[in-house]
């Protein structure tokens, strides 16, 4: 194909999509301005039927708690399937020498890691009430991990997140998840329906089991995240030929 | 609209061009992590905390981690 045939190829596609696009864009609700009715409908009956502020929460967690369901084992399965070929291929004994970063960089790292890690925390634990929740504070908790390897202790890393301990948090999050959704069945109600009491809305301990499903998910992703870094890692050293750093 | 919302828009979309025209992997990844963060202050401006913060960590942190981990895995550690 010659170079002006693609140009007028992609000239004349690109013009479609730029016109579709900004079709699809003038139709678009103007912000602040959101008609659905789901939507209002929520925003109105969350706080006093399930008592969480943060109405995202409470529609993963709890109103759409079923398709969250399937997104964490869209996780699940990715991870594992990574581990399965990455570990597969990999000869055992990693060759890695630990390489040491000078002791400010070091401790500046380390006092990252944690400060990160504590914010990882706050965020899962607050997610009925602001913004935030098992997800994202998941993945800042693995990011936490991922700081302590880049302050140059591949030692701490690994001793930090053994990896039966990494298996387990992957598997029990997945797992937590359903068991609690089981767990309603168990107390006569749907699967998944919400159980447990709703405590004082604004408070750490409210939203009836959506904490409880918020905490399974916090454990499956950061488990999650955690395994696959330390799958990358350990490529990183184990490929064959290639020289250690 | 206010105007901080139409400059974040500009932002994304400018830094998304320079994405687009970057041909060297390792200022790709760079230049990703940048990116999100102008996502991150556009979801911010439209109130969608929740979105902010996954796209923050995940585009962010995440994307551009595994991109430079596969580089030097391609360059033979």
């Amino acid at each position: 194909m010659t170079r002006r045939l693609r140009l007028a190829l992609f000239g004349a596609s690109g013009a479609g999509l730029a016109a579709l696009l900004l079709w699809a864009v003038a139709g678009l609700q103007n912000f602040g301005h959101y008609h659905e009715r789901y939507g209002l409908l929520l925003n109105q009956v969350t706080v006093g039927e399930r008592h969480t502020t943060n109405v995202v929460t409470a529609i993963v967690f709890d109103y759409r708690g079923f398709d969250t369901l399937g997104e964490e084992f869209i996780l699940f399965a990715s991870v594992i399937w990574v581990a399965l070929l990455l570990r597969d291929v990999r000869e055992p004994g990693g060759r890695r020498r630990d390489r040491m970063t000078s002791d400010p960089v070091g401790l500046v790292g380390i006092g990252f890691a944690v400060a990160v890690f504590v914010i990882g925390l706050y965020v899962v634990a607050h997610g009925p009430i602001t913004p935030g929740g098992g997800f994202q504070g998941g993945v800042v908790l693995a990011a936490a991990f991922a700081l302590a390897y880049l302050a140059g202790e591949y030692r701490t890393y690994r001793a930090l997140t053994p990896q039966p301990a990494v298996d387990l948090a992957e598997g029990v999050g997945a797992g937590g998840y359903a068991v609690v959704g089981i767990a309603s069945m168990l107390l006569g109600s749907a699967f998944l329906h919400n159980f447990g009491p709703l405590g004082t809305a604004g408070t750490l301990a409210s939203g009836g089991s959506i904490p409880l499903l918020n905490l399974a998910v916090a454990i499956e992703v950061t488990g999650a995240f955690v395994l696959l870094f330390t799958e990358f890692l350990e490529e990183l050293s184990g490929t064959p030929g290639a020289p250690s750093e | 609209m206010i105007p901080l919302q139409a400059i974040a828009i500009a932002l994304v979309a400018a830094f998304a061009l320079a994405l687009a025209l970057t041909h060297d992997l390792v200022r790709l990844a760079m230049l990703s992590s940048v990116y999100a963060l102008t996502l991150v202050v556009l979801f911010l401006l439209f109130q969608a905390p929740d979105v902010a913060l996954s796209e923050l960590v995940v585009g962010g942190v995440a994307f551009p981690l595994v991109i430079v981990v596969a580089i030097v895995m391609q360059r033979g550690g």
